[in-house]
């Protein structure tokens, strides 16, 4: 029994690690899909790109830790910005068919220039020594970093959280999802929203990815491995919702690693398979708006 | 979609043009003996690009999971065939096809309750699903390691497959032959033309009466179909199935094969495999980095300047050359 | 970076530039390998052990006759994509004898067509037990699983009275899982659970975690060499198991020696049973290894998929010799059949005739400190010319 408990706590915790970093990674998605109604298949290029951004940071030019997450977004961010002014933005009232084909190339030129930048290889992980080890609570060990993964998500989303329920930015980010058009007409500048939503969550992405890049590995093929994963978040949690992603964050990262731990036979099925179930039952997500 | 310049025309008589593509192949047995299984192979993704232009060119239906059809179909001939010792090449592909019908239809009628992310999602879905239970069930689909023992009989007793192709060449352009046959038919048809309408203005289609749901079902079902009958195909002529099969990847190449030759239109689905395996055995073996980049660039340019592929930017060019005097 | 190119293009270079006589003849060789993806390092390592041998031996040769060698990518364990290189390989470019083999999918999908094209496959690296039964065409010059394996839960069952077994899920994973279970239990240890871990990019943390949980005195393990095998590394050490006393064991591919440097501290004390250790004293490998680091650069160490594939050169170089260039495969096979080597850099290895397989010495190493960098040191040879026990076990050849 005793056993049992230990291993729940064991799921219960590496789940959660895993659900945060999925949540910080997928929110920008979230709401970029609900803001803009494009659906960004290439989002998980932004978080491989944040990946390589913080182990470069810290392998080739020797960066601290704390300064290697924090380029991890801002770099990723102002990349996005660009990358939404001269392409995206020109395909906000293109089909869904092109909107997915263009996110596709972008995918496969990402991979490709990831690929020869940096070779194949996993990049490795140098965590500084603080982060290493073991830290004890409650009479168990539980890895260091994955506590500080926990922890540095949930801050963050704290802070994400305020900013959308406390901020004019924020407001206007609600405003816009609910009625673009209504927002629009009482003088929203909803261009510009985007573009600075748009870098926000990419920028995060860009955290999450390099912030989870020892359970998600980088490597060039990132972006195509992980999409159904970020995708599965966005759509069980909801488009252009917070709350939701939240939910389906912890809720897949925490079934999953016990899939793993207790049904390792079975592989992600029972996941895909709950996913298809929810789906069906709202297609909208949990949290979801429109029908 | 936007509409693109002589996709298709009224008269449903063959044109002359039509037979280009039969004679290329058959010229291609003859003169080029040694790529016989790259032909295979093309032929056998025109016809799952066909299929999959059905649902996304002509319904309108965006989905990355044609792969789980294709998949299925291909491990279905392989497991009769390596484990339930049904060697005869018409079986294993008629059970490749019915595979395909039952998951498209079961699939279909529920998932085309649903739109666009949803959508989408639900297809990335089922095809990981299927993937994980190909990878796991060991047993019977030789997971990781792939399915090998695939014994395919001499077709009618005296066609072996042999290492160099030139059954499987003849076998599969038979079958594509079939399958064009039918989508064409299909397409000209009035459940064709009713398609057309539903991809074109669904909400007009409901106000006449016509039954949306059930014409995509159909229409996805058929589709399925033929890519389960090109997942049988590409069984038969590996003689060997792998996970790869299942892979996002490959439906994302595919994907980008019906693009590059037009979407929308039939023979968009014939240019498209010929031009990108042509250039890929070309190309992609010295250079795989360059590949990629060079597929995903090419991507993002169709979409920003040439929506309607290759054929679509042939048809400007002729369009243009008309209208000099 | 475009390795291949480069390398192709010296190689094409360096065999124009050679006075070639009217009689000359170039014996084609096909290699599928790995050169390309997360696994990269494994082909390249492989190729590399190729184009040296090809560029130290060219006296070896009968006068006259030029080995050529096609390499191709086949991106990791792809199956189809495998046998579609070998199918064109053959069919294309006529090669007369097929190698490589980085993974046991690539080499079972290509098994049939060495058959049925009469090509001998000399398999450099995939190292699961029934891959040579499945042609009469193949012999592998590499390794078993079961050869490593097989002596490990022997020798293991002397020292931990339990064991926890994780695997990857595909042929050579379940083979050392067999491999060992039967040789713990036969010598009296328990296993107290198992696991298989996908083969593609797993995170290792949730299958190390119930090893832990299951409180074994040791975790017998076996991933791919290369990446995986760091990353296993990282999350036995992440999970504390060996603070928590759980020795880390397992066939050598867990501590291939090319990437030793990359796991930090971690593996000090893991012991493996295996055939090929770079740090092996004796005479034939110090000269594989100095002849390696000249070519390839102090900081560069070859991994035993090297010797897989330098003895698998030498494999055929033989063949070639003994048929003085004219290359029959019925000839070939029975030559490769009776082929040995008292000096390769892994010790004495020859093919057993009967299998067509590798038969070799196993070593007990530790993994120490060895002039400030770990090392896999042979610790003492714990069985001599080990014939492939599956087989012997099953009756097959």
């Amino acid at each position: 029994m005793e056993a049992f408990f230990a291993s729940l706590v064991s799921v219960a915790f590496h789940g959660t690690a895993l659900g945060m970093i999925l949540y910080v990674i997928s929110v920008g998605l979230s709401v970029t899909m609900g803001l803009m109604g494009f659906a960004n298949l290439a989002h998980g290029v932004f978080a491989m790109a944040g990946g390589y951004v913080l182990t470069t940071a810290i392998s080739r030019f020797g960066a601290p830790f704390p300064l290697a997450l924090v380029l991890a977004f801002a770099a990723v961010a102002a990349a996005s910005v660009v990358l939404e002014r001269l392409l995206y933005s020109r395909l906000y009232t293109a089909s869904d068919l092109e909107q997915v084909l263009f996110t596709i190339g972008l995918i496969f030129v990402a991979v490709a220039v990831a690929r020869f930048i940096y070779g194949t290889l996993q990049q490795p992980v140098v965590l500084p020594d603080y982060l290493k080890g073991q830290f004890s609570l409650l009479g168990r060990d539980f890895p260091t970093y994955r506590v500080f993964i926990i922890v540095f998500s949930a801050a963050m989303v704290a802070l994400l959280w305020f900013g959308v329920e406390r901020t004019r930015w924020g407001a206007m980010v609600r405003a816009t999802v609910d009625n673009r058009a209504m927002a629009q007409s009482v003088g929203i500048n909803t261009r510009r929203l985007f573009t600075l939503t748009f870098a926000l969550g990419s920028g995060l992405a860009g955290l999450g990815g390099g912030l989870g890049a020892e359970i998600i590995a980088i490597q060039p093929t990132y972006p195509f491995e992980n999409l159904v994963y970020f995708l599965v978040v966005v759509s069980v949690g909801g488009l252009g919702s917070l709350r939701g992603p939240f939910v389906a964050a912890l809720l897949i990262g925490i079934a999953d690693t016990a899939c793993k731990y207790w049904l390792p036979q079975y592989g992600a099925f029972p996941i895909y398979v709950a996913t298809i179930a929810v789906l069906l039952w709202r297609p909208a997500g949990l949290f979801g708006r429109h029908a | 979609m936007s509409t693109h310049a002589g996709g298709y025309s009224a008269d449903p008589r063959v044109r002359w043009i039509e037979f280009l593509p039969w004679i290329v192949a058959v010229a291609a047995f003859f003169a080029l003996p040694e790529y016989l299984s790259l032909g295979a192979r093309i032929l056998i993704y025109v016809l799952y690009a066909l299929s999959l232009d059905l649902i996304v060119g002509y319904a309108g239906i965006i989905t990355l999971g044609h792969s789980a059809y294709f998949g299925l179909g291909a491990y279905v001939a392989g497991i009769l065939a390596a484990k339930a010792g049904f060697h005869d090449p018409f079986v294993q592909l008629a059970a490749a096809g019915a595979a395909g019908a039952l998951l498209g239809i079961s699939t279909g009628a529920i998932i085309l309750r649903t739109r666009a992310l949803t959508l989408l999602m639900l297809t990335l879905a089922i095809t990981s699903v299927l993937m994980e239970v190909a990878n796991k069930a060991t047993a019977l689909t030789g997971g990781a390691d792939g399915l090998s023992g695939v014994v395919v009989a001499p077709i009618l007793g005296l066609f072996k497959f042999d290492i160099f192709g030139k059954t499987a060449y003849l076998y599969c352009l038979l079958v594509l032959l079939l399958g064009w046959w039918l989508v064409r038919k299909m397409i000209y048809s009035p459940f064709g033309t009713s398609l057309r309408g539903v991809r074109e203005n669904s909400l007009r289609m409901h106000a006449i009466g016509a039954p949306v749901y059930w014409r995509l079902v159909l229409v996805y079902t058929l589709s399925a179909t033929i890519a389960g009958v090109a997942g049988g195909l590409i069984t038969q002529t590996n003689q060997f199935v792998g996970l790869n099969v299942l892979s996002f990847e490959s439906a994302g190449e595919l994907l980008v094969m019906l693009i590059l030759g037009g979407v929308g239109r039939i023979y968009g689905a014939f240019v498209g495999p010929v031009v990108y395996l042509i250039a890929q055995d070309l190309l992609a073996k010295q250079f795989p980095e360059y590949w990629y980049f060079g597929i995903g660039t090419m991507l993002v340019l169709v979409v920003m300047f040439a929506r309607g592929g290759i054929l679509g930017i042939l048809d400007g060019t002729l369009a243009k050359l008309r209208r000099k005097p | 970076m475009n390795y291949l190119a480069l390398n192709g293009g010296a190689l094409a270079l360096a065999l124009s530039l050679c006075a070639v006589p009217a009689a000359a003849q170039t014996i084609k060789i096909g290699s599928v390998l790995t050169l390309s993806g997360p696994n990269a390092t494994l082909g390249e390592n492989m190729d590399r052990a190729i184009k040296l041998y090809m560029k130290l031996n060219q006296d070896k040769l009968p006068s006259g006759v030029k080995v050529e060698v096609l390499t191709r990518d086949d991106g990791g364990p792809n199956p189809d994509k495998a046998k579609q290189l070998s199918q064109e390989l053959i069919v294309r470019d006529k090669i007369q004898f097929l190698t490589g083999m980085t993974w046991t999918p690539n080499a079972m999908s290509s098994a049939p067509l060495a058959t049925e094209a009469k090509v001998p496959m000399v398999i450099m690296n995939a190292g699961t037990s029934v891959i040579t039964t499945m042609s009469p065409y193949i012999v592998r010059v590499s390794f078993t699983l079961w050869q490593s394996s097989l002596p490990m839960g022997t020798w293991a069952a002397k020292r931990f009275k339990t064991a926890y077994v994780a695997v990857s899920d595909f042929g050579p994973g379940h083979d050392a899982e067999a491999a060992f279970t039967k040789g713990f239990t036969d010598a009296g240890g328990k296993v107290v659970g198992n696991v298989r871990i996908p083969l593609a990019n797993p995170d290792f943390i949730p299958f190390m975690q119930r090893a832990k949980d299951a409180k074994p005195e040791a975790v017998f393990a076996f991933v791919p060499a290369g990446k995986q095998a760091t990353a296993i590394m990282k999350a036995y050490g992440e999970l504390g198991l060996d603070k928590a006393g759980v020795k880390f064991i397992g066939p050598g591919d867990i501590t291939t020696d090319e990437e030793l440097p990359n796991m930090g501290d971690v593996p000090l004390g893991v012991l493996t049973v295996f055939h090929y250790s770079a740090a092996a004293t004796r005479p034939a490998n110090k000269a594989f290894i100095a002849a390696w680091k000249k070519e390839y650069g102090e900081n560069s160490t070859p991994s035993f998929m090297s010797v897989g594939a330098w003895d698998g050169m030498d494999a055929i170089y033989y063949a070639i010799r003994e048929q003085k260039g004219k290359v029959d495969p019925d000839k070939t096979m029975e030559l490769l059949r009776r082929y040995k080597n008292p000096n390769s850099p892994r010790g004495p290895i020859s093919i057993d005739p009967d299998t067509r397989d590798i038969v070799q010495n196993e070593y007990l190493r530790e993994v120490r400190r060895v002039g400030g960098k770990l090392a896999n040191v042979e610790l003492e040879t714990v069985q001599t010319a080990v014939k492939d026990p599956w087989k012997i076990i099953n009756n097959k050849k």
